[in-house]
């Protein structure tokens, strides 16, 4: 029942975004279309939760569509539900944020019909159950995903950032669908039943593992395949960029899990130490190139790839614990993971949701030319910042909590019994920390560059508040982490069927029963939070202290010298910029992470030009890994051209040749 | 009698490969021609063996089909066309004759060798049969490989053509259809190769291969 009403939501977003085709040129056509897909996915919505909050059984379908003996295999346990559940709560408030937002949209054409395929064939990926439906579904996403980044094709960047986008996607179905080959085996048994119940040994479980990692990682953007997220994801129109972070990565982590966690057979210990090492050191470049970033949609991609870095932590203690039996410990690293699933895809549509608006109201994207925006721009102000705090891991908002599971299940790692594991978990911890607060220090300045201090330039100046539809999108989802903070209790309960299915029946105490809505993961002695209390501390004391300086403070005009701290000069130039914040972390970190060059120029005496800082920064990865197999790729083409301009008689000698060089390997080897 | 079956089809089928080597070195187009309607000739010979001693009376037509076609129509209508193309004093090899043969030597037993150990649980004709017809086969490609003539070109491909026959006669069992439509196929291909190098004269003066690519204009 709740299976079938879900895949008619899908349905009918796909016969949407079909309908749409002639008429889509029409202005006015994209609020029907948003609208559609907003109900849509809002039954989704509720479809999913309901059965994850009842702890139903879970349900399965075959539909007679695509391979003529093998049907269309579909199935909703607790794990799909979750994520069709964050699915579409991603793509409702997409939708909601793009009624208003796709009226500045000069090319609804290009956007319109693949963005409610786009929605769909996720939802698609989440509920599949056998391998051809996966890959279909998941091959649709990346394909409706690219033609959406391509949408503003023209846009500088956006042909390469496309390109990259596509040879990256293409390998990574190229890897899941060996993957599923491995798994499938010989005998073709392409159903996830046929997969769960088969048994593959070591070796073949653990190329599975390295080929889900490619695939599937490549897609959330993992270290070092992160290459094209960045580029891709920004250059998309907002509402699609709040998507392709906060939903579609998701996807990608959901294939991780599902494959990994339920189809590829009992982990082994190593296995986490792999997914631990990618995951730190992920979380760690990720946020130090977030930091390096001038624009405001780029930094927050590469936010994406740090958060997916934390994700992947909290799935390798999960490994970690499930390979040594200790269920407590999986049921925790798991609950932590899936809890910043939630939270990741909450705030940062939230903050892309933010910049698209700054992006409508100036025009810009680069921080260095915005600022003051607070001011015309209050409401987008308070939601931006509230994603800010969140994502930055402060209490009493919901990324704390899930940093805070991690670093539970991070403590309760000496019960495992490798020393591998032993050292490398804390280190992994250590990392884990040092991006949480450099994501703080990211955010403060995207922030504060953006929204505070004074408008650097005149279309800083000209900004509005965008419209109605937008400003609620946002409000609602700033609520909603707000909500996941001050009630983790809520949420680790409904986690609770999900881990459950995953780690063989075990899941963290119940907490809705607890006082005070507190979270307790284990015991009261070792740790407990309670992101109420902490709300209600944090209001009470800023209350206080605002009064009591109102109250203590002279009310007396006091005259003084011109106060020139850091403003001495009035053009707005003059402040504090994106660039002057990352200077400190670049310089400790530059050399090592970018080989950063900084060189000052300056002009000869009596040259009234102005000085000038350059600044280098190179990224490694790319230079690295992806350049030579560039250079490769290029060499070989250009020398196998010269292949097409060949005579006839060279053809000819060439067959002959291959020819005779198998006989004679055959007359060598029979 | 199966020992002079045996020995008799294995006399055809060598000397066919003798006469595909005496193809490779033939510097005159119209010694060339001669040679290989003798190559035919010699083909239907053993193709209508092949009929005798399988007691398989669909192979004589196909026989008859290999000595009317490529004994007869084939090499006098080349006759004509070199003839009317006035090309029958040229001389040409792209390798020299000595290297040729040495690797058509070599061709041959490569094929023996590949085709003795695979077809080792067939008889023994057959396994002599399929090796020779392979030779024939690879001698052929290796002529079309080192002439730069487009009729001798013809002429390869058409005794490459003959190896499949023979391959297929000693096999036991391809329709008479498939034969039919085989030879048709070829006298077909003989048509529009023929059109094709009155065009090409017409074009460029000549029928040298080399005289394309230049004009090509990838080789100086």
């Amino acid at each position: 029942m709740v299976l079938s009403v879900l895949l008619r939501a899908m349905a009918a977003m796909a016969l949407t975004g079909v309908a749409v085709i002639p008429v889509c040129r029409r202005h006015g056509t994209g609020p029907w279309v948003y609208g559609t897909v907003l109900a849509a996915c809002s039954i989704a919505f509720a479809a999913a939760l309901g059965h994850l909050l009842a702890g139903a059984a879970p349900l399965t379908l075959t539909l007679p569509l695509g391979i003529p003996w093998l049907g269309a295999h579909f199935r909703l346990d607790a794990l799909s539900a979750f994520f069709v559940m964050v699915v579409n709560l991603g793509g409702a408030a997409a939708s909601l944020y793009a009624i208003g937002y796709g009226r500045h949209e000069s090319e609804p054409h290009r956007i319109l019909p693949f963005y409610p395929g786009f929605l769909a064939a996720m939802n698609l990926v989440v509920l599949a159950d056998d391998a051809f439906v996966f890959l279909f579904a998941w091959e649709l996403m990346s394909l409706s995903s690219w033609a959406l980044v391509m949408a503003h094709h023209r846009a500088e960047g956006t042909a390469r950032a496309g390109y990259i986008y596509l040879v990256m996607a293409g390998f990574g179905t190229l890897c899941l669908l060996l993957a599923f080959g491995l798994l499938a085996g010989s005998e073709g048994a392409y159903t996830f039943d046929a997969m769960r119940a088969g048994a593959l040994p070591v070796s073949l479980q653990t190329l599975v593992l390295v080929l889900v990692l490619l695939g599937a990682g490549s897609k959330a953007g993992i270290v070092p395949l992160h290459v094209w997220l960045p580029l891709a994801h920004p250059a998309a129109p907002s509402h699609v960029s709040a998507l392709m972070s906060g939903v579609m990565t998701k996807v990608a982590v959901y294939g991780l899990i599902r494959i990994v966690f339920t189809l590829a057979g009992p982990p082994a210990w190593w296995w986490a130490v792999i997914v631990l090492i990618i995951g730190g050191a992920t979380a760690v470049l990720g946020v130090l190139y977030a930091l390096m970033q001038n624009d405001l949609k780029r930094l927050l991609a590469y936010s994406t790839v740090e958060n997916i870095g934390i994700i992947y932590i909290g799935l390798g203690l999960a490994l970690a614990f499930q390979a040594n039996g200790l269920a407590v410990g999986a049921a925790l690293a798991l609950t932590s993971a899936l809890y910043h699933v939630l939270n990741h895809s909450l705030f940062k549509s939230l903050l892309f949701f933010g910049a698209g608006a700054v992006l409508s109201a100036t025009g810009e994207r680069n921080m260095e030319h915005l600022g003051g925006l607070i001011h015309p721009m209050p409401v987008s102000a308070a939601t931006f910042l509230v994603g800010c705090a969140a994502i930055s891991a402060l209490p009493p908002l919901n990324g704390f909590v899930s940093e805070w599971l991690t670093f539970q299940a991070i403590l309760i790692s000496p019960d495992l019994p490798q020393w591998g594991l032993k050292f490398l978990v804390p280190a992994v911890g250590a990392a884990l920390a040092l991006s949480a607060a450099l994501a703080a220090a990211c955010f403060v300045r995207a922030f504060g560059i953006t929204f505070l201090g004074r408008p650097r330039t005149p279309r800083a100046v000209a900004a509005a508040e965008i419209d109605r539809s937008s400003r609620g999108a946002m409000v609602v989802l700033a609520v909603l982490c707000i909500l996941a903070g001050v009630l983790p209790g809520l949420v680790v309960d409904a986690l609770s069927g999900v881990v459950r299915e995953l780690t063989q029946g075990s899941s963290l105490p119940a907490q809705s029963g607890l006082p005070w809505l507190s979270l307790i993961p284990l015991s009261e002695a070792r740790s407990s939070y309670n992101g109420l209390i902490l709300l209600v501390f944090l209001t009470f004391t800023s209350t206080l202290i605002a009064l009591s300086v109102r109250r203590l403070a002279s009310h007396e005009v006091r005259r003084a010298p011109a106060w020139d701290c850091g403003f001495p000069d009035a053009s707005p130039t003059t402040q504090y910029s994106a660039g002057s914040f990352a200077q400190p972390i670049r310089r400790v970190f530059g050399h090592v992470a970018f080989r950063a060059v900084e060189r000052v120029e300056m002009p000869e005496p009596g040259s009234l030009q102005p000085a000038r800082l350059h600044v280098h920064l190179r990224d490694l990865i790319w230079d690295t890994i992806f350049a030579p197999i560039q250079k490769v790729v290029a060499f070989t083409t250009e020398h196998l051209n010269g292949l097409q301009f060949l005579t006839i008689r060279s053809y000819l000698a060439l067959v002959f040749g291959v020819l005779i060089l198998l006989l004679s390997g055959l007359a060598l080897w029979p | 009698m199966h020992g002079l079956a045996f020995d008799v089809a294995h006399l055809l089928s060598g000397s066919l490969v003798l006469i595909s080597l005496m193809l490779l070195y033939q510097d005159r187009l119209y010694s060339l021609l001669n040679i290989f309607a003798f190559h035919a000739v010699f083909l239907a010979f053993a193709v209508a063996w092949q009929a005798f001693i399988q007691g398989a009376p669909h192979l004589y037509v196909t026989a008859a089909i290999a000595l009317a076609f490529k004994g007869i129509v084939i090499p006098v209508s080349l006759h004509r066309m070199v003839q009317r193309l006035g090309i029958h004093r040229q001389i040409e090899t792209v390798v020299g004759i000595g290297p040729t043969m040495l690797f058509g030597i070599c061709l041959v037993a490569l094929s023996i060798m590949v085709m003795l150990p695979v077809t080792e649980q067939a008889d023994a004709l057959t396994q002599e049969d399929l090796a020779f017809a392979l030779s024939v086969v690879l001698l052929g490609l290796l002529m079309m490989v080192t002439r730069r003539n487009a009729v001798s070109q013809i002429v390869g491909f058409m005794s490459l053509e003959n190896g499949l026959i023979l391959a297929a006669a000693g096999a036991k069992g391809m329709p008479l259809v498939v034969e039919i439509s085989i030879a048709f196929s070829v006298l077909i291909a003989l048509i529009v190769i023929g059109i094709f190098l009155f065009r090409i004269r017409e074009r460029f003066d000549t029928v040298d291969v080399q005289v394309l690519d230049r004009f090509r204009g990838e080789q100086p």
